[in-house]
């Protein structure tokens, strides 16, 4: 089985060391040039004037949104199957960070709703399923924290998150199944985009930034519970050497 | 006689024994539902407008709070481990407490629904959809709870913890129901969301078992 080459958290630690500062570099240098072309050099839209540049934080971090759940589902069934160290760890390292993409999502989504709705909130079935979606991270997040033996913890949020997989393609597919408020597809639809090359481009580059600074946070999240797992067993190992030192003292 | 059977038979006559589940759970279906008039006023017309709202809010609430019980118990004093060694599979367990918790908690709710209908003047065509809804969507209820109930069993604030695990899963039932009702209180056909309550009911019959039969084997662990 050639994944359980990477199962190995040495050699995830030898491999994330190498890969976090081009990770990082690349994603805050990919926002930084989205974020210029989104602001000064897209065109503002025809209908909706300057609002539209909230797209470009909206729509990846959607997109992302539905992605790191995919992720979580991914890497709870690795984990399920072949017990595979990493995976649970890949999991709940992405969890907050799918949470507060959704999050961003949510909020960036209602000032846009505000500017050409006319209103914060309206019960759309696509708004509504990503507000579900908010609720299943948080879900996972409460019932992996919530076992005094954290292994059952994460077993426990795996199943959780194979089953709240069925609202994935319920969000995907809401916009074209129910009539609604929310825009349709304009980018992965079948006969290709209907969004004009110059919002387009921005649009791409901040997804793929959004992409690489979500994976540089998870190797850093990963990372630190792997250092905190070393840690803790380092300090038991010390609390042993210690008691086995002092037992023969207070023996004599 | 089956072990199917005789775990449904055990688990029927442990409720009606210890007894007031039934009548816990309806009792609050009434008394939640009866906040309503005071909370939002007594207006004849109001009420008719948001009754189906209502039922199936309270009808989710009160089986979301039966369903602590659906494992705790038998987990706490060990029968769980002892009915894992049955010949039956865990799934197959996990079916057949699905459908005595519904029996217990699921058909008094139907029973009581229209009664309360009335209370809150729900409009003569609804009832139909109120009850063909129902019949299918609190089993969904008990099939979605029963893995909630089993991925919380020994967390810390467990209660809290399976109301926040199952509520997201239940707003499809919950929109299918109401959808029926305002469907043909407005002169359309209930049928497509009662077809798609049927369809809830038809993928979470064999998912259900499976994921909360997964997770019962963890708690066992």
């Amino acid at each position: 089985m050639s994944l359980h080459r990477f199962a190995n958290p040495a050699r995830f630690m030898r491999l994330s060391a190498a890969l976090l500062p081009w990770c990082s570099a690349a994603a805050a240098a990919l926002i930084a040039i989205g974020l210029y072309l989104a602001l000064f050099v897209a065109p503002p839209d025809y209908q909706q004037g300057e609002a539209v540049r909230i797209m470009f934080v909206h729509v990846p971090s959607a997109w992302m949104a539905s992605f790191v759940y995919a992720l979580i589902a991914v890497a709870s069934a690795v984990a399920l199957i072949w017990r595979h160290p990493l995976a649970d760890i890949a999991a709940q390292g992405a969890a907050p960070l799918g949470a507060g993409f959704t999050l961003l999502c949510l909020v960036t989504g209602s000032l846009w709703g505000e500017r050409m709705w006319g209103t914060w909130w309206v019960w759309d079935a696509r708004l509504t399923s990503v507000l579900v979606l908010f609720f299943l991270y948080l879900g996972y997040l409460a019932l992996v924290n919530a076992f005094d033996d954290p292994g059952r913890g994460a077993r426990a949020g795996a199943i959780l998150a194979l089953v709240g997989i069925v609202n994935l393609p319920i969000i995907k597919f809401s916009v074209d199944w129910w009539h609604t408020l929310h825009q349709p597809a304009s980018v992965f639809r079948l006969g290709g985009p209907t969004i004009a090359a110059a919002m387009l481009w921005p649009l791409l580059v901040m997804a793929v930034g959004f992409m690489l600074f979500f994976f540089a946070l998870l190797m850093i999240r990963m990372r630190t519970t792997l250092m905190a797992a070393k840690i803790r067993a380092l300090r038991l190992a010390e609390i042993d050497r210690l008691a086995a030192a002092r037992r023969p003292a207070a023996a004599s | 006689m089956s072990p199917f059977r005789l775990l449904v038979q055990r688990d029927l006559r442990l409720a009606l024994r210890q007894g007031g589940d039934a009548a816990m759970v309806v009792g609050f279906f009434v008394l939640a539902t009866i906040l309503f008039p005071f909370g939002v006023g007594p207006e004849p017309a109001l009420l008719q407008r948001i009754a189906a709202g209502i039922l199936w809010v309270t009808a989710l609430l009160a089986a979301l709070l039966s369903l602590e019980r659906l494992f705790q118990a038998d987990w706490e004093d060990g029968s769980l481990e002892a009915l894992a060694l049955m010949p039956l599979p865990l799934e197959a367990q996990v079916l057949a407490k699905c459908l005595a918790h519904w029996l217990v908690t699921g058909l008094p709710l139907i029973v009581a629904a229209p009664l309360l209908g009335l209370l809150l003047n729900l409009d003569a065509a609804g009832y139909p959809a109120l009850l063909a809804g129902l019949l299918l969507g609190t089993p969904t209820l008990s099939l979605i709870g029963a893995v909630g109930a089993a991925l919380s069993l020994g967390a810390r604030r467990g209660g809290v913890l399976l109301s926040l695990l199952v509520l997201p899963l239940y707003i499809p039932v919950l929109i299918f129901g109401v959808g029926a009702i305002e469907a043909s209180i407005g002169g359309f056909a209930a049928r497509p969301h009662l077809l798609l309550l049927g369809a809830l009911l038809a993928g979470a019959l064999p998912l259900s078992p499976l994921a909360a039969a997964a997770a019962l084997r963890q708690a066992l662990e």
